[in-house]
């Protein structure tokens, strides 16, 4: 019994520990340019997208894991699913293209 | 006969594409309610050549590029608005802004007549010329002539969006040959 109660405290701690080890990442849009132009980053963490432009633009993964739309002055989050190295661009704005280094 | 003259000049100056850049130059040097009136209208012209292809156009790369035309200009022509309400300046109606009305609106006229992927390839075609037009314009009349910092600025990020621009109405015309 007692042990029981243990181990429950035990899963308890670890279910709650496991987002203590995820970060959030801030990426900022501004003046046309993605910054930091490479990023790396874990599976689980949060990516906070900054659009500081009057203009719309979109995070979008070349390989199409994600395409997050930033209307102007907004921000979005998106949660990191899968690892790889991730090429997104604007697809509004071709011109702006930076890496996301998506670690296991 | 030197009227004649002056005439077939003006009207050869109209024709020319780089009309944005002659009427500059005609002028001694421009102020900035002038320049904030150029780059507004310059704007506009844009943004109505896109509507006009958001109607007409047929292929989705080339309407996808007229969406993007009216985002950005529209974004653009806000932050002017904005700016010159900030700074308290009226934009100057000028000879170069009338010159790039009266060529646009031939365009339009120009461009109605055409359907289809006739219209199409004319419209992008048109898209590059102008906006190469309008970036030298920028880069070389317009931005060094503001006194204004902020407006300076707005016509910095302005030709970084509109090289963008250039430079996709580029890649559009090439997918349509």
């Amino acid at each position: 019994m007692r042990l029981g109660r243990l181990s429950l405290i035990v899963i308890v701690f670890a279910a709650t520990a496991v987002p203590a080890h995820t970060a959030t990442i801030e990426i900022t849009m501004q003046n046309l340019v993605i910054s930091p132009a490479e990023v790396s980053a874990k599976v689980g963490d949060t990516i906070t997208w900054i659009n500081k432009d009057v203009f719309a633009h979109t995070a979008t993964a070349k390989n199409g894991d994600f395409d997050v739309n930033l209307p102007p002055n907004k921000s979005a989050t998106s949660v990191l699913k899968k690892a790889g190295t991730v090429d997104y661009y604007c697809r509004y704005h071709p011109n702006m293209k930076a890496t996301l280094k998506i670690e296991p | 006969m030197l009227v004649r003259w002056s005439a077939a000049i003006a009207a050869a100056v109209l024709l020319s594409s780089p009309v944005l850049l002659q009427g500059a130059r005609a002028a001694d040097k421009l102020t900035d309610p002038q320049i904030a009136h150029i780059a507004y209208t310059a704007g506009v012209i844009d943004i109505n050549a896109a509507k006009q292809a958001l109607k007409k156009a047929k292929n989705k790369d080339v309407k996808a590029f007229a969406e993007d035309m009216v985002r950005d200009h529209e974004a653009v022509n806000k932050q002017a608005l904005a700016l010159v309400k900030k700074l308290n300046v009226t934009p100057e109606d000028n000879d170069t802004s009338k010159a790039l009305s009266k060529q646009a609106s031939d365009k339009l006229a120009e461009l109605d007549k055409l359907n289809g992927a006739a219209f199409d390839k004319a419209y992008v075609a048109n898209e590059v010329a102008y906006h190469k037009t309008v970036n030298g314009a920028l880069e070389t009349q317009l931005i060094p002539s503001a006194s204004n910092a902020e407006l300076k600025s707005l016509l910095q990020t302005g030709l970084k969006i509109f090289q963008g621009h250039e430079q996709h109405a580029e890649h559009v015309a090439s997918e349509l040959k």
